[in-house]
């Protein structure tokens, strides 16, 4: 046996992390997730501007003859984009052009509107910060609504309590039916992905039955519709009976608060948080993963459930199948576009809703489809889940960098 | 083909995976790589098949350097390489498998099925592997499927084949045929490099034995030569870290296993009846070759797993049937051999990580809400006395190195009162300055009458440390053995390797002794009778189904890293 010099190794060099330099000021601002949200949304809307011009009937005709007198082309779009933008405007914000107190009237609008994403939405970050992918906040929301709407027309109760019981219903409702997805999961492993994505379209088709029933449709209509809620359900206004703004709002951001305690202050929310973030570890430290898996989904879909309700009590008054619209999907994307933070999300909600608030007028008083709107979004989200193309598109991006911005070290 | 390596060189950030490797593979040669996990075995192996780009040195194939840029010229020069993991797509045939890559082409642009089909029955039936072309991938046994592998790298003419660690996923008689696969291969000229950790494999097929420890080739050991000394050439006897200690004061025997059995999903028993003590001060240390039994043994203590059969007394309640967060609770100290996976929240703040598993205690928290102030008064004092070198304590735990990492583990386990502490790899990838600190505050915690168990492969760290040492082989502890001055080397190295308390110490005895005859005695004419031979010390019989290794995720070390 031949051994050649055994030196002694004494220290084993250990792996370091690749040494992380101290971004400037600048890299740290323009490389920020906010950013490169707002940079998204700036975005979307200016992608969304050429489809306003592509579909004006001015500007196509001007078009015809552009080289001849790009003035005009150039002038229809302007026209076009500008009065798209300005309804839009006027109908979510401020409408100078309304007389008195109604001038106000579009930005609470927008916050009726922003109530039930807020809710979902809410409920949805906590999920994905606790590692599921909870896909069924629509079937969440609609039975949350069907709950709510039921305990509103069907149990009288006195002023007060009785809105308090529709809350509490709607959360139940909501929270068990996410709760059999996080059931599932703790016990069968079976992926949450999947089986809110089912529960959603067995809640929809649930609740289309039950409005043909007499649990939830109103006695001598044919109509799939519920009774209007009670008076004693509805709920208060805030700003009298001109504007439609309801309490919820408020109720919103108090939930908003409540989840920043409990994600970022609460010994439940540090659970929640260690399992979304190293699973393994959770466990080790002696944290019931399953039991934080069915917990996590019974608070989202309890918000999800009261955002539902908000959309009942506070605005339709009634139940029928399509009164969740889209609210589901839509509070995934808010969720998303907030970072999953409390605060990001009342603010994508508040956007959402000032979109949905503003279309209307948009397509009255500009001619603009109310499609925009989607598309809009749809940009927005694409955009947000690739941080680099936004960078790529972004002229701030472009044009910081003679002033030491390195767009490559964002990557990192 | 003759393939030289020659000062291979490679490094990743500060670690130097492989240290001027200089090897030769001749034609018709079966050539081990012996190493330790984390040698650098493998990454050298990748670095010749092109993988990674080297550092510094180079590659020469018959007198002529080459650089490879990828997998794809390294096979067009002639070499193949057998992954640990197999690279085969399990809905594909054999046949399509072998073609992957570099399809044959019929008229029209269509796959000739039929050539692949005859190019894997010629290469079969060449060597007698008995596979059918047209079987699917997943429904072949490992075994099988690692001859395709095999016929993948021999159907595009390679001249060196690369094994890495290809018994690893084998039973014992599908390691035997593999034996004679690569007797057969070197038959035919093909040169094997064949990369593992364990002896008697090595002594029983190798030609040439280069060990390979610390990214560098420490030396050239022949067939002949004892597993002993294999064993203290693999496992080294280099640094050999003093740590100060008083001799145990040992008090009562506060924690027992009693018949200890942990099946595995499968049934299979990976921890088989295993009893002992800890006494309160004293270090037990389990040694062992990794895979053998001892993170199941650690996982089932804390509670991760439930045992089939037998008790785990601590202060004499059972801990077997109580949940991770009840165990801690009755006062286990528990340091996981993988920070990165089990210890630690990479994206949590150091603060967060050092009250992980006591965060909802009244120490940090009221009526369920945590108090910032108090974790991260707790974080500072912490960080003090453990010497946590960190910016902020609000920093991510990610952005400490490896050493502080495990500070922050260890300082979390040992501020809380304990009546035991399970230690696993405690100081895995740390320099030596933090595996002294660590090693320091091991048996600072022993001296104040905690009961402490030990899991650790490095030989070195379990003679440094242990009052005991239990080594652990397929699932059970195969011998005791008192640490301090009278623990040999010799004797652990064969127990780890399975051979029975008593046989270890007159093998290690003749070793010193008569070389010469312990060796005959050992070896027989022929290698692989001898294997036999030894086949029945090595606890189970032959005919029970090994204990597989269990794929242990290792702290990322350069192998891992792609």
């Amino acid at each position: 046996m031949t051994t050649t010099a055994q030196a002694p190794t004494p220290a084993e060099p250990q792996a370091t992390e690749p040494a992380r330099e101290k971004r400037g000021y600048l890299q740290q601002v323009l490389d920020s997730s906010t950013t490169t949200i707002v940079v998204a949304i700036v975005i979307a809307l200016i992608l969304a501007s050429l489809l306003v011009v592509a579909a004006d009937p001015a500007s196509q005709k001007a078009l015809a003859y552009v080289f001849a007198r790009p003035g005009d082309f150039f002038g229809a779009a302007w026209d076009a984009v500008y009065s798209t933008y300005s309804a839009l405007f006027r109908g979510a914000i401020f409408d100078p052009q309304a007389s008195g107190a109604r001038q106000v009237r579009p930005i609470t609008e927008t916050m009726v509107s922003s109530v039930p994403l807020i809710f979902a939405g809410l409920g949805l970050g906590i999920g994905f910060r606790s590692g599921l992918f909870n896909i069924g906040a629509q079937g969440q929301v609609l039975i949350g609504a069907a709950a709510g709407a039921w305990v509103g027309f069907a149990v009288p109760m006195p002023a007060g309590l009785h809105v308090l019981v529709v809350c509490v219903a709607a959360a139940v409702a909501g929270g068990v039916w996410a709760g059999i997805a996080g059931f599932l999961k703790a016990r069968t492993g079976a992926s949450e992905v999947i089986v809110t994505i089912m529960l959603n379209s067995i809640a929809a088709y649930l609740v289309a039955y039950l409005l043909t029933t007499s649990v939830l449709r109103q006695p001598g209509s044919t109509r799939p519709i519920t009774p209007p809620v009670k008076d004693t359900a509805v709920m208060p206004l805030l700003l009298g009976d001109q504007f439609r703004l309801h309490l919820g709002f408020v109720l919103a951001i108090l939930a908003a608060v409540g989840v920043w305690w409990l994600m970022e202050r609460s010994t439940l929310g540090f659970r929640f948080r260690a399992v979304g973030a190293n699973q393994d570890a959770a466990r080790t430290a002696g944290i019931k993963v399953t039991t934080v898996y069915v917990l996590v989904m019974l608070v989202a879909g309890g918000l999800a459930g009261l955002g539902g309700a908000m959309q009942i009590v506070g605005t339709d008054k009634t139940f029928q199948a399509s009164s969740a619209g889209s609210i589901g999907f839509d509070a995934i994307t808010v969720a998303l576009l907030g970072r999953s933070r409390p605060l990001g999300t009342v603010l994508a909600a508040l956007l959402f809703g000032a979109l949905r608030a503003g279309s209307p007028l948009m397509q009255t008083a500009a001619g603009t489809p109310i499609d925009l709107v989607l598309v809009i979004q749809a940009v927005i989200v694409l955009l947000i889940a690739a941080p680099p193309l936004v960078r790529e598109l972004s002229l701030v991006h472009w044009a910081a960098v003679p002033f030491g911005y390195d767009r490559k070290k964002a990557a990192a | 083909m003759r393939l030289e390596l020659q000062g291979i060189t490679k490094r990743f950030g500060s670690l130097v995976a492989n240290d001027g490797i200089d090897l030769t593979f001749e034609p018709g040669e079966i050539h081990a790589l012996l190493g330790e996990n984390g040698a650098g075995k493998s990454t050298l192996m990748n670095v010749l098949y092109g993988l990674y780009q080297p550092d510094g040195g180079r590659i020469v194939v018959d007198g002529t350097p080459r650089t490879f840029a990828g997998p794809g010229e390294a096979m067009a020069a002639g070499i193949g390489m057998v992954h640990q993991h197999f690279m085969l797509i399990p809905v594909f045939t054999v046949a399509e498998n072998v073609v992957l890559g570099h399809e044959p082409v019929a008229g029209g642009g269509l796959i000739d099925l039929a050539q692949a089909r005859r190019r894997v029955k010629e290469i079969s039936d060449r060597f007698g592997f008995d596979v059918d072309p047209d079987a699917l991938v997943e429904d072949l046994p490992v075994g099988v499927q690692q001859r395709v592998e095999i016929i993948k790298a021999l159907s595009r003419d390679a001249e060196v084949l690369i094994l890495d660690e290809p018994t690893a996923v084998l039973t014992p008689q599908e390691t035997d045929e593999l034996i004679a696969i690569m007797r057969q291969l070197k038959e035919a000229g093909t040169s094997v490099v064949f990369i593992t950790h364990k002896l008697r494999e090595v002594r029983a097929v190798a030609d040439t034995i280069s060990v390979i420890r610390r990214g560098k080739v420490v030396g050239t050991a022949s067939p002949q030569d004892s597993e002993v000394q294999l064993a203290s050439l693999m496992v080294g006897r280099s640094v050999t870290l003093a740590v100060e200690k008083a001799p145990a004061q040992p008090g009562d025997a506060t924690f027992q296993v009693r018949d200890l059995t942990v099946l595995d999903p499968r049934g299979v028993a990976v921890v088989d009846d295993v009893s002992f003590d800890v006494r309160r001060g004293e270090i037990l240390a389990i040694a062992g070759v990794q895979g053998n039994g001892q993170t199941e043994l650690t996982e089932t203590i804390l509670g991760l797993r439930s045992p089939s059969a037998g008790q785990l007394l601590l202060d004499g309640k059972d801990l077997g049937p109580l949940t991770v967060g009840e165990v801690i609770e009755a006062g286990v100290g528990f340091v996981p051999e993988d920070r990165t996976t089990d210890g630690l929240i990479a994206s949590f703040s150091i603060a967060e990580n050092l009250v992980l598993d006591m965060h909802s205690s009244p120490q940090f928290a009221r009526a369920g809400s945590l108090s910032p102030a108090k974790v991260a008064a707790n974080a500072a004092t912490r960080v003090e006395e453990f010497d946590i070198r960190a910016g902020s304590v609000q920093d991510p735990v990610s952005t400490l190195s490896g050493g502080n990492q495990q500070k922050v583990v260890l300082a979390r386990e040992m501020s809380r009162p304990l009546r035991l502490l399970v230690a696993s790899q405690p100081t895995r990838g740390l320099d030596v300055g933090s595996i002294e600190f660590v090693h320091k505050r091991i048996v600072a915690e022993r001296d104040g009458g905690t009961p402490v168990i030990i899991v650790s492969t490095e030989l070195d760290e379990v003679l440094a440390l242990a009052d005991r040492i239990a080594v652990m082989y397929r699932g059970s502890i195969i011998g005791t053995v008192d640490g301090g001055a009278s623990a040999d080397r010799d004797v652990l190295g064969l127990m780890m390797a399975g051979v029975p308390l008593e046989q270890a110490r007159a093998q290690a005895a003749g070793h010193h002794t008569a070389l010469a005859e312990a060796d005959v005695l050992a070896d027989g004419p022929d290698p692989l009778v001898a294997q036999v031979h030894d086949a029945p010390a090595a606890a189970p019989g032959p005919e029970t189904p090994a204990v597989p290794a269990t794929p242990v995720t290792p702290t990322p070390s350069p192998e891992e890293e792609r």
